[in-house]
């Protein structure tokens, strides 16, 4: 076991360098220079040449690589060229705040989506499967920031229930998630963002407990004269890693918060950070967003993978 | 296709489906298993109207979907002739949505096909050499996995600028590995089979086994892969487009579309949620079918 842990997290460091390396690429796989875009185009070629130096952009590309790498190593991000804070504190206020939604996006689409996905399982073919079928598909295949739109202007605008977009009117330093004042401009985005969520699990569990009812042992298990729970405990508990791995995917698209909802909602999360970077054509941010939520993926799905091999032993030989 | 029907391992026929009795090739009892199938059938039949619609556009669009009108800006649905009402410039919204089909369609649809063709060829080529050029390729593309999906789109059209180009060739990048890894599950899968070292003892040189022996196995769990994607792509293209990441006014496209209209949504809620609409019935009806095409081909992933 300790074995396979160790080769499981060996395994993560060169996946993690492959990420620093496309996040580094991006630079350079913009059209043009990449400080055009922040130099006035009036610029002496004299200033040009001193922002590059200033900026490392005249040291060979491999060098350039090693040399970023060495500070983010440091912890050192970089620079906003908007904000002219540094990434690093863009990048960590951000995720708080995406953080606050997906604590409560994480358990619900989870729970919801597991549920309905085992009833869905249990009863394959009945009219209760057909309805969990149904709302996944829709979950799946609705556009969340549609959705998200269309929320707005039922619960928004007709009904005035509910704000409509942002984090409140002191925004997130004064952000108390207990209170209702503070809490209920979480309810739209986090119902949007658990959308996509629970039919992709309500799907995957489906699947896999049916596919697992059809297993010989369940027959056997019948035969001994097992009551129907206790089979079902059976069949739950052998679908599981299946169903992890998807929650693992899921957990890290929700800690990455959604772009497209954030912006609808103009939360400012990590989504929202990486939209205004790109607006902006901030690329310390860019890389530095795409970094850190890229390695928050990368340590969900090597938390999820040694999970995984504690409940289902099997996994550790493969 | 039929030789590649007699070696499909996948040809596991369903007993409830089709009586033992009957003998069918694999595509034949496919094609009845579809046929049997009413809501595959209608979704089948709602996406043939969209792509057709789309195709012939110029034919069908009530109005011209580019000419604006002072006047007529932001009226309800069935105001005048304008069957679904005008957008913020006065421009007729079915035309455009008609139009904004092929922009759209396209846009889901070419990303995936262009990732089935390279994902699917680094897949087969890696499974069927194995060792270390399956090893180099899959730990390649494990690096792109580590992205989640709608941020890799997002950075490489971000930094690349935007524009439908560019936005195309993000979604392609990321359908790639996932692409790859189908076609390199389904490769591994029959490379150890006996048909194919009996093949090999024929004297059969690898193009020929790969030709005839491993892509007729492949082919079923690619196609159907690609097929639940179109659904996604499609999802993803409008998000750039929404983001202004992909297409760029006034071409009519669903994501941009739904993101000009988004500041009148005091004004005509329902014609602003009209291009969310047709992306939500292309997505759903992608996804219902490609259920469908994996259930009536049997493919288990």
């Amino acid at each position: 076991m300790i074995f396979y842990i160790l080769r499981r997290i060996l395994y993560a460091i060169p996946i993690a360098f492959g990420v620093s390396i496309v996040c580094f690429s991006l630079v350079y796989i913009a059209p043009g220079d990449p400080l055009q875009t922040v130099m006035p185009p009036d610029a002496t070629a004299e200033t040009i040449e001193i922002v590059k130096h200033a900026y490392g952009f005249d040291k060979p590309i491999p060098m350039q690589y090693l040399i970023w790498l060495g500070h983010l190593l440091t912890g050192d991000f970089g620079m906003s060229i908007s904000t002219r804070r540094p990434v690093i504190l863009e990048v960590t206020d951000a995720l708080a705040n995406t953080a606050l939604l997906a604590v409560f996006a994480v358990p619900i689409s989870f729970i919801t989506g597991y549920a309905m996905g085992v009833i869905a399982g249990c009863f394959p073919g009945r009219w209760l499967d057909r309805l969990v079928t149904g709302t996944a598909v829709i979950g799946v295949s609705l556009p969340n920031y549609w959705l998200g739109i269309v929320l707005v202007v039922f619960f928004a605008v007709e009904y005035a229930l509910l704000p409509a977009t942002g984090m409140g009117p002191s925004g997130s330093t004064n952000f108390h998630i207990l209170e209702w004042s503070s809490a209920r401009y979480l309810v739209l985005p986090v119902f949007t963002l658990a959308m996509i969520p629970i039919g992709i699990l309500a799907r995957t569990t489906r699947a896999a407990v049916a596919e697992v009812r059809n297993q010989d042992f369940v027959q056997t298990l019948r035969a001994k004269g097992l009551s129907e729970g206790a089979v079902i405990r059976h069949v739950l508990k052998n679908s599981l890693p299946q169903v992890m791995a998807v929650m693992g995917l899921q957990f890290g698209y929700l800690l990455g918060g959604s772009i497209l909802v954030e912006t609808v909602f103009t939360w400012p999360g990590s989504g929202f950070l990486l939209s205004k970077a790109i607006i902006n054509r901030d690329v310390p941010v860019l890389q530095g967003t795409i970094l850190t939520l890229s390695l928050i993926f990368v340590a969900t799905n090597l938390v999820v993978d040694l999970l995984q091999s504690l409940v289902d032993p099997r996994i550790r030989r493969a | 296709m039929s030789d590649i029907a007699i070696d499909k391992p996948l040809e596991t026929v369903d007993e409830q489906a089709v009586p033992a009795t009957q003998v069918r090739g694999y595509w034949r009892s496919v094609v009845y298993r579809l046929r049997h199938d009413p809501a595959t059938l209608f979704f089948t039949a709602i996406l043939l109207l969209i792509v057709l619609a789309a195709i012939f556009a110029p034919l069908i669009a009530p109005f011209d979907a580019y000419k604006d009108s002072v006047v007529a800006r932001l009226k309800p649905i069935g105001w005048r002739d304008h069957l679904l009402g005008t957008d913020e410039l006065g421009r007729d919204m079915l035309s455009r949505l008609i139009y904004g089909g092929r922009v759209s369609l396209m846009m889901g649809v070419v990303p995936v096909l262009i990732a089935s063709l390279v994902g699917g060829l680094l897949g087969v080529v890696g499974g069927f050499a194995g060792g270390r050029i399956n090893t180099a390729i899959m730990r390649a593309m494990d690096v792109f996995y580590a992205f989640p999906s709608v941020l890799l789109a997002v950075a490489v059209a971000g930094a690349m600028g935007g524009g439908m180009g560019n936005g195309m060739l993000a979604l392609t990048l990321v359908f790639i590995p996932p692409m790859c890894r189908v076609a390199e599950t389904a490769t591994t899968q029959v490379r150890s089979l006996d048909y194919i070292e009996a093949a090999r003892a024929t004297g059969a040189s690898t193009i020929t086994i790969i030709r005839y022996h491993v892509l007729g196995n492949v082919l079923g769990p690619v196609f159907v892969y690609a097929s639940s994607l179109v659904s996604v792509s499609i999802l993803l293209a409008s998000g750039l487009s929404f983001l202004g990441l992909g297409v760029r006014p006034p071409t009519a496209d669903w994501g941009l579309m739904l993101s000009t209209l988004r500041q009148s949504i005091y004004v005509v809620p329902f014609v602003c949620a009209l291009p969310g609409a047709a992306i939500f019935i292309t997505s759903i009806s992608f996804n219902l079918v490609s259920d469908g095409l994996r259930a009536a081909m049997d493919v288990r992933m």
